[in-house]
Formats: structure tokens, sequence, C-alpha cells
């Protein structure tokens, strides 16, 4: 039962989650490729309700970011003080008005999350990053997961000469160069590749990629459960092998499915990162977490600025949620 | 000249013979002997040949083992006498003489004479050995030919005058005719002292020699006791007992070793870990920003004449590239301040053209600084027949303007500055997608396949001298990168920084060179075939305590003068 008490928990969070990505243009101040060439790494801003004379204010308000004069981080420039507003209007390079959730006047910046190296808001790249890492993390577990556990149920099942090519064909996915592969796709592919090709394309590779270890996990559970009394009873009496598998088999490998995924899902996120690496995966200035974590690998990003670690934070929490689910329903399904 | 005051000849007796020998008394700070210096090389160096030597970790190791005839100050970038003590030129330019100091010995104690030079430059033109320098030495193509006169002389001669020919001494180091005789008889001398060469079989005129190589870990180098230079009160350099070349894969290693006091000397620094690192000091390392070097960065379109049929896309694209007003209007909107702030810290200068500030004695200090105006690269566009639509930029046929630029993946920098650009363009109502691939991939596409729209490359020659980018200006020039291979030069600006650029080689006059090349400076800038970026600085660093730390532009930027570092106590 503690178990399942984490599964409201879980389940909040990755709706969330979700729904934020989704409402990304509302939800964030910025346009996350809008850069401030003067305020890179941009430490957050910090958001007041006291001023400098002591006066409480009743709509909390933050100063304007400047250098300070040695040219090493920032300071508040203490002499304006501009409000938080919500519902904060503004319009974007093609001239169209939109409306985010909150903002500041110019030329104050909020930052929540302080900017990266271009001076670009972080809390609007993690938002809009989320429509891509969160998405295309999802569809890839689903597809490369749903081939897998489709080959390796069937070669489970039926055996023999179907199981030979299907299972050899598996290793010979897991043997392949996969890195000099994906250099050769990368040669034939045309270099202009819009943000919806790119996302496509992300999704494409690491589902075919990486079928094959599941296929064997499957296949394993699948090869035991078709042995079983019932089985085996089920199909004296004549049932059909669709039947058997819908019935019998599949619902064996339900419990794997899950943690499957909550182990693999996180993964494919990261993926991103090195696809991203080979211009195969998104490319600057659309953010994604993949790219923005790229920036970590950087010595001085990673010792000097400590929000740049934020996307990270966000991938540990939505694994961890991940997680919790696929327990939860690993128990659940155990317990029936 | 300069320099060749400053080298006084010092007659004594050599330490390790009864010869008298020429020695060169150097003048800077006179030290401390003894101690080992500790470096962090990127890559394993893949031979210690110095006819076949190409990368850059080879070259490290090398150019503190070997000597040259004639020497680059790498500070004041003028030659300096180093294993020749003189050389004369005849009237028409053809014939160098040049005098040997006497008593040399390499580092196995064998004499030098003439012989082993005459050797030495027979090595470099043979083309069996597949030598990259062998070009430097064929002047109007016919190889150089190098005589023996007598035991300390030799003749040079070159088929057509060569502008400062002396500079091309610089690098060649002279090779032990008694230790590879046999090997380049053979025709294995390409084959000749690898890595896993005994040390006793390797010697050179450096001021160090091969101690021990681990392979995967570390080279030792160890003092050269029969060195030609002297301090100023005498003393036989170098001063240091050891030099140690470890294996560090990484920039950001490399800087966590440096910190940790593994390693003594850094270069080649970014302008963010220069930060970190000063900023975590405390007055044990000394960090110096030298200023701007060589290298610039550029954008270019791409210019090359495509095969029928393919590449249509690109084809259809030149028609903008080609147009001058169209690259110029690019140039203008380019925010050049930010590159040099966002990424590079500040530690960096805009360029107007490919030469930087870092080349003190060829820059065209006429040209004005590089201008920044969204206004005027409007203007440009609209007269050359382009019109806004939506806020998207339209050609004269109302395609939108768009393409791609291309970068190496590898190198954070440039892919900062593509994104800098992207985002400058994107003002300009131009739509342009940022492409970082790998290095390969990248240099097969701008060297073979030609397929790309726009590329974000780095040049930087070895030396200062014009004749070092002979093959970026050519018009048939192997690295005329955006537009490679033309039988005769496609227009007349190219034409004419052919001719200009062929004028300044068998130019002796060098006030008549630098003006030739000042010209060759205002047409790149006008007509921007390269667009120039920005060169960065070069930032190095050492412990506090390490004498005559002189760091220059020039490579090596910190080991150049290895025979004068000594350790304070």
């Amino acid at each position: 039962m503690r178990v399942h008490a984490r599964l409201p928990l879980a389940l909040a969070a990755l709706t969330a989650a979700h729904v934020a990505a989704l409402a990304a243009p509302f939800l964030s101040p910025y346009d996350p490729t809008e850069q401030n060439r003067t305020l890179p790494y941009a430490p957050p801003t910090r958001v007041h309700m006291i001023d400098g004379a002591g006066r409480l204010h009743w709509r909390p308000f933050v100063y304007r970011m400047a250098r300070r004069g040695d040219g090493e981080g920032y300071e508040e420039d203490r002499r304006r003080s501009y409000p938080v507003l919500l519902l904060a209007r503004d319009v974007d390079l093609a001239g169209a008005a939109r409306v985010h959730l909150f903002g500041v006047e110019e030329p104050a910046r909020i930052f929540l999350l302080g900017s990266d190296g271009f001076g670009r808001d972080q809390l609007s790249r993690l938002l809009h990053g989320a429509r891509i890492s969160l998405f295309a993390g999802l569809i890839a577990t689903a597809l490369s997961l749903g081939l897998g556990w489709l080959l390796g149920t069937v070669a489970g099942y039926y055996g023999r000469w179907v199981d030979s090519v299907l299972m050899r064909s598996a290793e010979l996915f897991l043997a392949l160069p996969w890195l000099y592969l994906l250099f050769a796709v990368r040669a034939v592919l045309p270099l202009r590749v819009s943000s919806g090709q790119a996302f496509l394309l992300l999704v494409l590779l690491i589902g075919l990629v990486d079928w094959a270890r599941p296929a064997r996990l499957f296949r394993g559970i699948v090869l035991s459960a078709r042995e079983r009394s019932y089985v085996l009873a089920a199909r004296g009496f004549g049932a059909s092998d669709l039947y058997l598998i819908r019935r019998h088999i599949a619902p064996q490998t339900f419990g794997l499915l899950l943690t499957q995924a909550a182990l693999v899902a996180p993964q494919y996120v990261l993926a991103e990162v090195t696809l991203s690496f080979l211009g195969l995966g998104v490319s600057e200035p659309t953010p994604s977490w993949g790219n923005m974590l790229a920036a970590l690998q950087q010595y001085h990003v990673l010792v000097s600025y400590w929000w740049m670690w934020v996307p990270g934070l966000a991938l540990l929490a939505v694994s961890l949620a991940y997680y919790a689910l696929s327990e939860v329903l690993h128990q659940a399904g155990s317990a029936e | 000249m300069l320099a060749a005051g400053a080298a006084l000849l010092c007659w004594r007796a050599a330490a390790q013979g009864p010869d008298p020998a020429d020695l060169l008394r150097t003048e800077h700070e006179v030290g401390r002997a003894g101690g080992r210096l500790v470096f962090a090389l990127r890559t394993e160096p893949k031979t210690l040949n110095p006819v076949t030597a190409v990368d850059s970790a080879s070259r490290d190791v090398i150019g503190r083992m070997a000597a040259d005839l004639v020497h680059i100050d790498r500070q004041t970038q003028q030659t300096t006498p180093a294993l020749a003590k003189s050389w004369s030129v005849s009237s028409d330019g053809r014939r160098y003489t040049l005098e040997l100091r006497r008593g040399l010995r390499f580092s196995d104690g064998h004499p030098l004479d003439a012989d082993d030079v005459v050797f030495s430059f027979q090595c470099y033109l043979d083309e069996r050995n597949g030598s990259s320098q062998r070009d430097l030495l064929v002047v109007g193509g016919k190889p150089a030919v190098v005589r023996k006169l007598d035991t300390y002389q030799i003749a040079f001669e070159i088929e057509q005058p060569y502008a400062a020919a002396e500079r091309l001494f610089d690098s060649f180091a002279i090779l032990p005719r008694h230790l590879l005789a046999k090997a380049q008889q053979e025709g294995r001398l390409p084959q000749a002292w690898t890595l896993s060469t005994p040390p006793a079989e390797i010697a050179g005129l450096g001021p160090f020699r091969l101690r021990s190589y681990v392979p995967g870990d570390r080279l030792v180098l160890e003092r050269n006791p029969y060195y030609w230079k002297v301090d100023g009160v005498g003393r036989p350099l170098p001063y240091l007992d050891e030099i140690v070349f470890l294996l560090v894969p990484s920039e950001d290693a490399q800087v966590i070793r440096f910190k940790a006091g593994e390693t003594d000397l850094i270069s080649r620094l970014s302008a963010e870990n220069f930060t970190v690192l000063a900023r975590e000091q405390g007055g044990r390392l000394r960090l110096e920003d030298l200023g701007p070097g060589l290298e610039y960065s550029f954008l270019f379109f791409n210019l090359n004449d495509l095969p029928p049929g393919r590449l249509d896309t690109i084809a259809r694209k030149q028609a903008w590239f080609s147009q001058t007003a169209f690259r110029q209007a690019v140039s203008a909107t380019l925010d050049r301040e930010g590159m040099v702030q966002l990424v590079y810290q500040g530690r960096a200068v805009p360029l107007a053209s490919h030469v930087t500030p870092g080349n003190k004695l060829w820059l065209n200090r006429a040209l004005p600084p590089p201008a920044r105006s969204l206004a005027r690269a409007r203007d440009l566009l609209a007269r050359a027949g382009f019109s806004w639509k939506d806020g998207t930029l339209r050609d004269g046929t109302g395609s939108p303007v768009e393409f791609t630029i291309v970068t190496n993946a590898a190198n954070t920098a440039r892919v900062h500055l593509a994104t800098i650009i992207q985002d400058d363009l994107r003002q300009l109502g131009l739509s342009v997608q940022v492409v970082p691939i790998e290095n390969r991939a990248l240099l097969d596409r701008v060297f073979q396949s030609h397929d790309y729209d726009a590329a974000l490359m780095a040049l930087g020659s070895g030396d200062a001298d014009p004749n070092g980018e002979m093959n970026v200006w050519l018009s048939n020039g192997a690295t005329h990168l955006w537009h490679l291979g033309q039988s005769r030069p496609a227009t007349s600006w190219e034409q004419e920084i052919d001719e200009l650029m062929r004028r300044q080689l068998v130019t002796r006059d060098a006030s008549e060179r630098k003006r030739l090349y000042d010209r060759v400076q205002a047409l790149v800038a006008e007509n921007l075939p390269l667009i120039p970026l920005v060169s960065p600085d070069v930032l190095v660093g050492t412990r506090a305590r390490l004498g005559n730390f002189r760091p220059a532009v020039l490579d090596h930027n910190v080991l150049w003068n290895a025979d004068e570092l000594f350790w304070r106590p």
C-alpha cells in the first residue's frame, strides 16, 4: 500500500510536466531563442517584496541586472524597480502579439532560472525544450518497446526458424557500428532539416536502433510462458495462437514492458544529446533538454553557473516519476 | 638586423671536446641549472622523424630536440642566426651562402659539418619521403639546390628570387647523416625514428634529447650536453635537466591537471578556462593574455563551380552568394563585438580582413574596423534587387533567402559564433540554419563534394609572412576555400589578388612587399570571399616561479625558448 500512495504523486508530476510543456508559449516569459547579448550567464533574477528603503510592496518586483564594474558577474541596479506583471503582452519578430503568464517591463528582464551563454532565458528554454525532449522520449520509447515487444513475442512464441531469423537480426543490430552508420545517415540527408523533421528523425532513429535489446528480453519471457501448463491446456482445447498470446502470454510481459519503459524513457532523452552532436538531433537555436545539458560539457560552465544544471534536475525528477509509476504498476500487476 | 646584433660570437673550449666552438651567447636573464618541466600534450606524438612529422604533438616534441640553420625569433617575428652564424644573398637574389658555426656537435657527440646540412635537404627534397615541407623548397617550379662549398659553408640556390627566403630555413631540422644515411639510401627514411626507436639511435641539435617514452603516458626529454648556446655569463644552456610531455587528451582535463600542479605550462587555453584559472589562482600561477594570435575565423559562401544536375538548390543560391553586395550586407549585419564578448569573454578582436593585429609586421592599419549597420545592410540588399515581405528577405524572383551554415561540432566556440550569426541575420529577415557536423564530414563537404551553402571555419598560419598564405589566396591554391580548383581566376579581384601575391613573392624590397600585401587585405575586406569574424587571443599560463617565461603568439607559444627556461628558488 505504501507504494500505491506514491501513485498520485508520480502521476501528478508527470502530468504537470507534460502540460507545462504543451503550454510553454504561454507559461514562459520570453521567446526561447531571444538573445540578450549584454546578459550572458546572468544568475536567476531575485524577486523582491521589500525595497531598499524597507517599504513593503503589494506587488512583487525585480531590479534590472547590470554587469559589475570589474566585469565579473552581475549586480542589481537599485535605482528603479520593475513590478512583475501578470498576463504580460509583447510582440514577436514577425509583429504578432503574444500573451505570457508573467513578465516585466523592458529594459529589465526576469530570468527566474538565470540565462545561458547567449543571455537566453533558461526557464523559457526549459519549458520549450520539454516539448521536444519529453515527447521524443515518450514516442521513441513506445516505438522501440512496441517493436521489441512484437518481434520478441513472435520469436518466443513461434520458435524455430522464425526465432532464429529474428534473434540473429537482433544480434546483428546490436553488433552494428552505430556511430559510423549515423555519420552515413547524416551524409545522405540534406543539411537543412526543419524542427519537425528533426523531431521525427530523432524518434525514428532511437526507436529503430534500439528494438533489439527489449526484443531479447521479451522473447525469454514468452519462451517460458508458452510452456506453462495452463497455456498447454488452453492449446489442447483448441485455442488459436492469437487468443493464446492475447489472453495468456502477453499479460506475462506487461510488467517488464512498464519497467523497461520507465528505464529507457530518460535514457532516450539523453540519447538526443549524442544525436544532436552528430547533427541528427535538434539544432540551435531550438532548445531541447539534450542540447541545454550539452553546455555542461564545458568545464567553466560546470563549475561556475549552477543554474545551467536545471535541465538535469528536471530530467532527474521526470525519471523518478516514471520509475515510481512503473513500480506501482508492476506491483499492481503481480498482485493480480 | 636586430637579432643578428644580439647574437654575439663567443670562443671558448667546448665542455665535451678539444675543439673551440662558435657558441651563441643569449642576452636574457641568467638562470639556475636544474629541475624539470612538465607539459601536457593533447594527443600522442605520431613520430620523432622531423622529415615526416605533421601533427602538432610530434612537432611540439621534435621542436625541442632539433635545430635549424636560421631561426625566426618567436617574439620579434624576425630571423636570427641559429646553426648558421651568418648568411649572404647574391645580387640576383637566387643564391644564398650560409656559414655554419664551427665545432658544434649532435646530441650524441658526433660533430656537425656541411655534409649533414646537404644530407638533410636531400631528405626533405626526396619525393619518396613525402615530406610536407618539400613544397617550401620548390621555388618557381624547381627544387632548391643545396651544395657544400667547404666543411662549414653551404650554397643554397633557387630558380627565381624569393622574398624573405631566409625565413624558409626555420623549422627545417638539420639531421645527423651518420645515423640516417643508411635508411635514406634504402628508402626507409619515413620509417626511421619512430616512438619505439631506442634513444641512443636518435640525435639532434636541439636543447634536449630523448630519454624515454612510455606509450599512452609520457615522453621524457633530457638536457643535451652538447647544445650550442650559452647564457650571458658563458654557462651552457639549457638550464632544465628534463622536459616531461604528459598525455592529457582534453583541454578541460589539462586545466584540471595544471590547476592541481601536475603540469607546469599550459597553452591554447579557452577564454572561459583562462577566466576560471585567473579567478582561482591566488598568486601561484602566472596567466598571460598575449593578445590576438594569427588565427582568424571566417564565414564563407560556396562559390564553387558545381557539377550540373547535382546540387541544383545550391547552384540557385549561388545567385545570391556570388553578389558582392550580398556578402557585404551579411558582413555589415554581424555583431562581431557581441562575438568577442559572448564567445571569448572579451579576449578576442573583431577583424576587418584576414590579417590579425597579432601579425605585427603585416597588418594593414589603414583598413577601417568592421562596423555593424543594419541600415547599410538593408540598403545594399535593396539596391541589389532584394525585397522584404512579411519580415522575410526575398530575392528578385520572390523566393525567400535562406541557407545553412556548417561548422565543426567539436569546436564549441565556432558553434557559438554560428549561433550568433544566425540570430544577427534573423534581424535582416534571413532564415539561417546552423548545422554542426563532425570535422571530417565538414572538410569533405568543403573540399570534395562542395555540398554546402556556407561554412564557418578558421585558419592560422604558422608564420607571419604572407608567403605562408599563398595556398589560400591564389585562385588555384589548395586552400582557396570558397572556390577550389579554378583553372583561371573567376573574378577580376581574384585575378588582382593572384598578381599581387605572385609579385610580393619575388619582390625583395620589404616595404614594397608590405604595400602589395596591404592591397590584398583591402581587396579581401571589400570583396569578402571570406567574411572575417574575430581573432581569439592567445592565452597561456605557467607557475609564477618559472624564469625567462616569454610566451609568443607564434608556434610554439610557450616552449619556443625552452633552452632558457629555469626555475627560481
